[in-house]
C-alpha cells in the first residue's frame, strides 16, 4: 500500500520545488506525489492527475493558483470522485502541517493544513521612512 | 480600450491568461467563446472560479460572440476573447470581419499534430486554416506570455521561432 496522501499540483516545478523544500525540512518524500502542467494541454492535465490519483489512491490534490490548469483539472477530477479534497493557494506552511498529521484521515488534515497555510502568510516592515 | 487580446488557447481561462496577460493588460473582462462551455452552467461555474471577482466573464456560443462583438468592443475597459480551437476564432473571425490580430497561446499535443513550438503543435488542416487568415490579413502571432517575444506565423510554421 501507497504511503501516498496527495497530489501537489502546478505551474512550472512549483510541485518538484515544494517537495524539495518539504523533504529538507521534514525528511519526508513518500507523502506527496508531484504534478506539472508544464506545456499539456488541459486534457492532458487531467487525464495526468487522474492517473496520479489511480496508481496512488491520493484522496487530498494541493493546487498553486484557483486559475491554474491543475485547479480546473482537479475541479473536474471532483465531479468524477466526489470524496477528492482540493486545496488551492498551496504554500510550504500548507504541506508541512499536511505531514504532521498522517494519524488523521486525509481530508481532515487537508483542511487543517489549508487553516495553518491561510495563517502563515504574514507581512512586517515597510514603515514610511519619511522620505 | 475594448477587446485587447484574441487569443486561442485550449485551456481557456488558466494562469497565464489571468494573471500573466491579465494583470499587464489591467483586463477587466474575460469572452470566453466556446459552444460547449455556452451551453453547461458547470462548465461555466468552473471557468468562473478561476477569475478574480472584479473581473467579468462572458459565456457565448460562435453565433453569439459575433452577434455582441461590437458591443464589447466599446466597452471602456479592456478586455480579451479567448476560443480554444483555431476552428472556432476561423469562423467567429468569417462571421465578423472584424478581428485584426489573433494570438496563439497555446494549442498542445494531440493526435495528428506537429510540434511547431514549445506550446503549439497543429494538424495539416489548422496548418491550412492560420494561412488562410493571414492571406485575407489578419495578423497571427505566437506568443504565451507577454514577456515573451511574438513569433510571426510564418517564424512558427518555418520552425524558426525554436531557434
Amino acid at each position: 500500500m501507497s504511503s501516498v496522501r496527495a497530489l501537489v499540483a502546478g505551474h512550472g516545478t512549483f510541485a518538484a520545488g515544494m517537495l524539495s523544500a518539504v523533504e529538507q525540512i521534514t525528511g519526508r518524500t513518500d507523502l506527496f506525489l508531484g504534478v506539472t502542467n508544464h506545456d499539456l494541454s488541459a486534457a492532458d492535465v487531467e487525464a495526468l492527475m487522474r492517473e496520479r490519483l489511480d496508481s496512488s489512491g491520493a484522496t487530498v490534490i494541493f493546487t498553486d493558483l484557483p486559475a491554474g490548469s491543475c485547479t480546473m483539472a482537479a475541479r473536474r477530477l471532483q465531479r468524477e470522485r466526489p470524496g477528492v479534497v482540493l486545496v488551492t493557494g498551496t504554500n510550504l506552511a500548507t504541506l508541512l502541517d499536511f505531514v504532521f498529521h498522517t494519524d488523521v484521515p486525509a481530508s481532515e488534515a487537508a483542511r487543517h493544513a489549508a487553516d495553518k497555510g491561510r495563517s502563515a502568510l504574514v507581512v512586517t516592515g515597510g514603515a514610511a521612512s519619511g522620505h | 480600450m475594448a477587446i485587447e487580446l484574441f487569443r486561442i488557447d485550449d485551456r481557456l481561462i488558466h494562469g497565464q491568461v489571468v494573471v500573466g496577460w491579465g494583470q499587464p493588460l489591467d483586463l477587466a473582462f474575460i469572452v470566453l467563446v466556446d459552444d460547449e462551455v455556452a451551453s453547461s452552467e458547470w462548465e461555466q461555474e468552473l471557468y468562473r472560479m478561476g477569475v478574480p471577482p472584479e473581473m467579468d466573464v462572458h459565456f457565448d456560443t460562435v453565433e453569439g460572440a459575433a452577434q455582441k462583438l461590437t458591443a464589447y468592443q466599446r466597452d471602456e475597459r479592456r478586455g480579451a476573447l479567448l476560443t480554444g480551437d483555431i476552428e472556432t476564432m476561423a469562423k467567429l473571425i468569417e462571421l465578423t470581419g472584424s478581428i485584426t490580430r489573433v494570438n496563439l497561446g497555446g494549442i498542445h499535443h494531440r493526435t495528428g499534430r506537429t510540434q511547431r513550438l514549445r506550446y503549439v503543435f497543429l494538424a495539416p488542416d489548422e496548418e491550412k486554416a492560420l494561412r488562410a487568415l493571414a492571406s485575407r490579413g489578419v495578423d497571427v502571432s505566437a506568443q504565451d506570455v507577454p514577456a515573451a517575444r511574438p513569433l510571426a506565423l510564418h517564424e512558427v510554421l518555418s520552425g524558426e521561432g525554436n531557434r
